[in-house]
């Protein structure tokens, strides 16, 4: 439990929306250079969570600790340096619709780099070509499938190789091969870059493949974090039942 | 207790106005603090000068012609009463370039520019495009609402010295072609009657409004939520604040320049 250890921390996060509240007391760690995966139920307050570690949701009360600093409190220019070590893959992708697809993986290293326009082009299909869409470049956001265009949101949160990624359910609407080679792409980049990932997925087995660490919220906390097979032979009766996908047991499912 | 509901809709709706001029206001402060700040973004203001000042020559030029052609006709009944059809010249032109210039051509493009804004901006928060800039550490206000507020500025003083023209022009077309005045009278009533400031005021008071379209128009794409729903609500919203503020400022302006 070194706070070294851990990029980012959420420490006692409290949020609600309205009456509705949706974390109550959350405490999570991200270990720094791994792979951590959530999982959760719908409309658990994941990807709440996730904007939570960027600055993009401020808590009602609670710690967002980044590499030390607590982002809560920042100015906004020193949240800005400490988005600039982020990317992130939204939920619904979030691509900017005026632009092409060029345009939009192009979009970071534009603003963030010094890059001549031909490196930029070279960089773009060559993330383009890592996420299986090689030759899209022309392409508008509406003229893709939603699968197609998650996986250019992909390419651009990973463009200017960030040292922290935040994946907002990569795989969520692919076919199985294609999510196993995304899966492998998460897992390659932390690899080979020593990236810190956080991977949102209702895909219990691919979890198992791309975490070092997976940890289970429910009820606006964490309940259980450990490793794949911490999680498997948990005897915590929720965790369970959610990884083995059961519709019967404490889960109060519809 | 009955009778207090009416008090609380008042306040309630007044505590709202307030609300709304603060984040309005807060949004100018904003603008002009990031507009001082680097990068400039040049393509961006291109691009939304030719939306605002290109894509709005055709209404602009519609609207002037026929206001400075309405007005002639009508001032021409009125002045032919006590034989001053001579003045219809100078009338339309000092009413066009001090009043009707600015004010309608603004209102034109607040329709078809402002409600754009509100519509572009709207949409890109509830995808969560905005977020998407925060995310990649370029500020919004900065990347989309600077260049709007910039380019509007700028253009609408272009486009309402363009209405201006071409409203004397349908004045012209319509009170020397059609009603028969004297083409050297019509012309040196003009010049005699009116001032360079008359025209410089105009402006000025354009680009005020152009402040005004952009920056309610972002303002309410900006705060947009609930869908696509919010976003038309937006829109609407935008157009009618915009117009009414518009209106409502030319009275402020007019009574201190003039
Ligand atoms: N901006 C918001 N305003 C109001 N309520 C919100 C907002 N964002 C999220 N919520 C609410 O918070 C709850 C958690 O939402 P969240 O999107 O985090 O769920 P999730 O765990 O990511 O679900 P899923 O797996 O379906 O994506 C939901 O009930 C949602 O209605
Ligand atoms: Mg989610």
């Amino acid at each position: 439990m070194s706070e070294n250890r851990n990029i980012i921390e959420l420490i006692d996060i409290y949020k609600a929306f309205g009456a509705q509240q949706v974390l109550k007391g959350l405490n999570l760690g991200i270990p720094k250079g791994q792979t951590t995966v959530i999982i959760g139920r719908s409309g658990g307050g994941k990807s709440v969570m996730l904007k939570h570690m960027i600055g993009l949701i401020k808590p009602d009360q609670g710690q967002v600790m980044v590499g030390g600093g607590d982002i809560v409190r920042m100015s906004d220019h020193q949240l800005n340096q400490v988005r600039r070590r982020f990317g992130m893959l939204f939920q619904e992708a979030a691509l900017f619709d005026s632009m092409t697809v060029m345009d939009n993986v192009a979009f970071p290293l534009r603003e963030h780099t010094n890059l001549k326009e031909k490196q930029v082009r070279e960089v773009v299909s060559e993330k383009l070509a890592m996420v299986g869409l090689p030759g899209v470049e022309h392409k508008m956001p509406s003229e893709l499938s939603g699968g197609m265009r998650k996986r250019v949101g992909l390419a651009r949160a990973i463009a200017l190789e960030p040292e922290i990624i935040l994946y907002d359910e990569p795989t969520t609407g692919l076919d199985p091969p294609l999510s196993a080679a995304i899966n492998r792409l998460i897992a390659d980049t932390q690899e080979k870059l020593g990236v810190t990932s956080v991977v949102i997925s209702h895909d219990i087995e691919g979890a198992y493949q791309v975490g070092q660490n997976i940890a289970m919220l429910y009820h606006g906390k964490i309940i259980a974090q450990g490793t794949p097979d911490q999680i498997r032979d948990s005897s915590d009766e929720v965790v369970q039942q959610f990884i083995h996908g059961r519709p019967e047991g404490p889960i109060d499912v519809i | 207790m009955g009778f207090m509901r009416p008090m609380e809709y008042v306040g309630g709706k007044f505590l709202r106005w307030l609300d709304e001029a603060g984040e309005l206001l807060l949004l100018f402060i904003q603008s002009v603090l990031w507009l001082l700040r680097p990068p400039f973004r040049f393509s961006q203001i291109m691009k939304q000068m030719e939306f605002v000042g290109i894509g709005s020559l055709g209404v602009t030029i519609l609207t002037g012609a026929f206001t400075g052609g309405v007005f002639a006709l009508q001032s021409y009944h009125g002045f032919s009463l006590f034989g001053a059809e001579s003045l219809v010249g100078s009338t339309v032109a000092l009413a066009l370039t001090r009043e009707l210039g600015p004010v309608l051509t603004s209102l034109m493009v607040t329709g078809r520019a402002g409600s754009a804004m509100a519509a572009e901006l709207g949409t890109m928060r509830v995808t969560e495009q905005v977020d998407a800039l925060y995310v990649m550490a370029v500020n919004p206000v900065q990347y989309l609402v600077v260049p709007r507020i910039l380019a509007s500025v700028a253009m609408l003083p272009v486009l309402t010295v363009i209405a201006d023209f071409v409203g004397i022009v349908g004045a012209y077309v319509v009170g020397v072609g059609l009603l028969g005045i004297n083409h050297g009278i019509f012309i040196s009533k003009i010049i005699e009657y009116m001032d360079f400031s008359d025209i410089s005021m105009g402006l000025v008071k354009a680009a005020f409004f152009g402040l005004i379209l952009s920056l309610v128009g972002c303002y309410k794409g900006f705060y947009t939520s609930g869908g696509a729903e919010g976003v038309g609500r937006a829109t609407t919203r935008a157009v009618v604040l915009g117009s009414v503020l518009i209106l409502a400022s030319d009275y402020v302006l007019t009574a201190i320049m003039f």
